[in-house]
């Protein structure tokens, strides 16, 4: 234990990436192979089931700390973490724990079975005998998910350092339902397997965004554009009759999307796909809302495959018979890429091709991008015709060309704590719009993001100084400020008392020009629903 | 109903019968000033009355005033109120202020801190009826570790730093942390540099405390030499093109705030080391028990939750509004002029 604390204490104490893979490498170098599986298991979503709910967890550490449980829940609302909460308030201790990680991880199952009150005198016996920071671990281990920047992909590449073997090949070893009480590290990670370069995926190509006018990209005849599909970036491969599906977070997603299936059957063994997963309920294109259903879902029903089916949205082949076709013109590759989409034996297969569309000049291609919002897109993809597919982010070949946002003058009427890094500042807020005879706000958004770390102080401050009400961690405040609201996508819900979501709304300026009379209304708001 | 001794009002905390001001935020005829924090001690008033070991802390910052410097325990008269000067521990020269009109004692703290930190005089237990008092870490969440523990990992991670051939740079408030930390550096691991404004400051308090050497950094101090060495320097200096005159560098903190894993983030910073001039909660406990007051009241820090609790602990307890700012606003508003 003592070892895996120090390596959360390391991972936590920095935010520099190249520290945290060190740190990581350095551990699965020299860690026990057991407690390598429950590290990666941890650090992988893969907690065994938390044996006890977190109001009693709540109830016994105000008991041992000896403060009443509404001091317990101030507190926490205060610290933004249970598990670092529990930490800071029972007594301190000095002592540390030679047990293994895997020996904790153990009685940890086997604890979700035992009564109430074992569960409680095995949580007081381990909350009183280990310090501060590997009681904290050890409280984390039952609650919850370490958010310590470590993605799934930091850690396979760490594992790839330590192991030496190839980053891609770990991540589909890693893939899929391993029960990590069960399986040892030479098994899950060092044995080879055949089967493992077959998921290979190419590094993906990805855009940056146009700064100055299209124009600036030269002769609009050199140019192919696509609309910009907002869904998940995505390689699929068919290869020796599999199908493997990756995300661009380079995470194997293949049982996530069962309806690709179909591939194997349509598609020849030998090709790799690029392009976006996109919802299609009720025969067209969803929103990123319906999409979000489908995503983090590890159990698919049938309900869910019916309500919200995925297509797969291609605009790009890489590897065509087998053979990596990176290298040639990017109109070369459509051109294949479109023969194959032609040559599909069946409409069912969920393949639909991403329309590849050529102007004549930069009127007609900004005109289209204006279209974007009703095709359900964000915008345009720029791709030079004679690009090959580069790997990473390189500037060039590929543009987005994104429509500008939606934007609504709104106050700032709720604030509440933010979380993490941002746990003792008022940073998460609610605004609202005037109603019909601008008397009253009605609470349209939530946003977290988009001001400045010394703009997040000074509105913090003056938060805490006219706050009207509390309620828990949320404040009232008084109605004063007025922010301009960005937002992404905007359509009717019933589930919003303003009866509008909006997609990905975040603060673009703090109005300061602006008094509350300015603001616009819910009406104006509403007039933005296409 | 019966005057108060001490009320709040908008310019500060009155003692009508006296006429005089503690801390006050407004510009008023007669203050007495508890410490030399900014929050504490402000510009405009026509009299300043301190200990006399603040004198030169207050008229570094606001220049020219006219004040009058005390000693520990000297009572002094008001219209038959008797007031004196008691250490708060918190910094060098800061006060709390007992105040005493027939037989009643009311004690303001300004900020204060039980544990001796080697350089402010320690603070001293003044019995009384009425105690006003901050609560800048009035939550069980903090506990602090002695400061020789404390002392020691910074002392390691300098000389980790030195090994791996980076810079340390400390940061902590100009007036007061800073001098705390100079006090206990160990000089055997190299040399100490300072931002001008923790500089000047010290300076101005080297003829009361004997502070190991220091060398400002100008635009003259060559880089090379800096390397290995460690820097102390206001929070404000963190992110300004200042710094870039210690790379390879490594930051920390010194601050209570640093407890929370989230705070140290947010700021940016590689390392956060626990270290307040403040009371933590059993601190906080301990005093009130110990000064066998009757009445609390709260002014600045988490004022309702810690009023309630020590009400449900059977004091009459509550919150007055106030403009101190306590630790969060020594960390966010570390002032221009003193950046010089």
């Amino acid at each position: 234990m003592r070892r895996f604390a120090e390596l959360i204490r390391t991972l936590d104490s920095t935010n520099k990436t190249t520290l945290k893979v060190e740190a990581l490498t350095e551990y699965f170098r020299e860690a026990p192979g057991r407690d390598k599986v429950w590290t990666i298991a941890i650090l992988s979503h893969r907690r065994p089931p938390r044996p006890v709910n977190t109001t009693l967890m709540r109830e016994w550490a105000s008991e041992l700390a000896n403060i009443p449980l509404w001091l317990f829940e101030e507190s926490y609302h205060i610290v933004g973490d249970l598990a670092e909460t529990i930490a800071l308030i029972i007594p301190a201790s000095e002592a540390s724990s030679e047990k293994s990680l895997d020996q904790f991880l153990q009685e940890i199952i086997e604890l979700k079975s035992k009564s109430e009150e074992k569960k409680k005198e095995y949580l007081f016996e381990n909350w009183l005998n280990l310090n501060y920071y590997e009681r904290f671990v050890f409280t984390k281990l039952i609650t919850g998910s370490f958010r310590i920047g470590v993605s799934q992909k930091l850690m396979t590449r760490a594992l790839s350092w330590a192991t030496e073997i190839d980053e891609d090949i770990l991540a589909y070893k890693l893939m899929g339902n391993w029960d990590p009480a069960k399986i040892s590290f030479e098994k899950l990670i060092l044995e080879e397997n055949e089967e493992d370069y077959l998921s290979k995926p190419y590094p993906f190509y990805l855009a940056y965004a146009i700064e100055d006018e299209p124009e600036e990209l030269g002769d609009v005849s050199e140019w192919s554009a696509e609309h910009k599909w907002d869904g998940i970036r995505s390689q699929v491969i068919i290869r020796n009759d599999e199908l493997f599906v990756w995300s661009r977070g380079e995470e194997l997603v293949t049982d996530k999307y069962p309806e690709f299936e179909a591939f194997i059957e349509a598609i020849p063994n030998g090709t790799v796909l690029d392009g976006e997963i996109l919802p299609y309920p009720k025969g067209e294109i969803g929103t990123f809302k319906d999409l979000q259903t489908r995503i983090g879902r590890k159990n698919v029903t049938k309900k869910l495959l019916e309500k919200t089916p995925v297509i797969l949205k291609a605009y790009d082949i890489l590897e065509w018979k087998g053979e990596d076709i990176r290298d040639m013109a990017f109109q070369g590759r459509r051109q294949i890429l479109e023969k194959l989409y032609k040559d599909l034996r069946s409409e069912e297969i969920p393949l639909h091709l991403s329309h590849s569309i050529r102007f004549k000049n930069w009127e007609e291609a900004a005109k289209e991008r204006e279209n974007s919002r009703e095709v359900k897109s964000e915008g345009l993809m720029l791709k030079r015709l004679d690009s090959p597919y580069l790997v990473g982010r390189k500037k060039g070949d590929w543009w987005k060309w994104k429509v500008d946002p939606l934007t609504i003058d709104a106050v700032l009427t709720y604030a509440m704590r933010g979380h993490g890094r941002r746990s003792n500042l008022f940073t998460d807020y609610t605004f609202g719009l005037w109603d019909e005879e601008k008397e009253e706000l009605v609470t349209f958004a939530k946003a977290y993001s988009g001001l400045t770390d010394q703009e997040f102080r000074k509105l913090d401050a003056w938060i805490k100084k006219n706050t009207l009400e509390r309620f828990g961690p949320v404040r009232s405040v008084t109605p004063h400020h007025v922010f301009e609201i960005a937002f992404e996508g905007i359509a009717e819900s019933k589930r919003h008392k303003s009866g509008v979501a909006t997609r990905f709304p975040r603060i673009l300026r703090w109005r300061t020009d602006k008094k509350i009379q300015d603001a616009n209304t819910l009406e104006e708001l509403r007039a933005l629903i296409p | 109903m019966e005057q108060p001794l001490l009320a709040f009002n908008e310019k500060g905390i009155y003692c009508a019968q006296a006429d005089v001001y503690l801390d006050p935020w407004k510009p008023v005829k007669k203050a007495i000033i508890s410490h030399g924090h900014a929050d504490h001690s402000r510009w405009g008033h026509s009299k300043y009355i301190t200990h006399h070991s603040n004198v030169p802390i207050i008229k570094h910052r606001l220049g020219e005033i006219n004040v009058t410097g005390k000693e520990w325990n000297e009572t002094f008269l008001v219209n038959g109120v008797k007031f004196s000067l008691h250490p708060a521990g918190h910094i060098i020269g800061s006060s709390q202020i007992r105040v005493e009109y027939q037989g009643e004692v009311w004690v303001f703290t300004g900020d204060y801190k039980t544990e001796d930190d080697g350089v402010a005089v320690p603070y001293k237990l003044v019995k009384c009826h009425t105690f006003i008092t901050e609560c800048t870490f009035g939550l069980p969440a903090f506990k602090w570790v002695p400061q020789k523990q404390v002392f020691e990992d910074i002392n390691n991670w300098w000389a980790q730093n030195q090994q791996d051939g980076r810079t340390s740079v400390l940061f902590g408030y100009s007036l007061g942390k800073a001098q705390r930390l100079l006090k206990h550096l160990d000089t055997s691991i190299g040399k100490i540099y300072t931002h001008g404004a923790i500089e000047n400051m010290t300076n101005v308090l080297r003829d009361q405390i004997d502070f190991p050497e220091t060398t400002r950094i100008t635009r003259e101090t060559k880089k090379e030499e800096i390397k290995g060495n460690i820097v102390l320097a206001p929070g404000s200096a963190h992110g300004t093109t200042w710094i870039r005159k210690m790379v390879p560098y490594v930051t920390a903190s010194a601050s209570g705030w640093m407890t929370f894993r989230g705070a140290r983030r947010r700021r940016a910073i590689d390392k956060g080391f626990v270290l307040s001039d403040h009371c933590d909660w059993q601190g906080l406990l301990t005093s009130i028990k110990e000064t066998g007051c009757e009445k609390v009241i709260c002014t600045h820090g988490y004022t309702d939750i810690f009023s309630k609790y020590l009400r449900e602990q059977g004091y009459d307890a509550r919150t007055e509004e106030t403009q101190y700012e306590g630790e969060t606003g020594q960390l966010e508003s570390e002032n221009e002029k003193e950046s010089a």
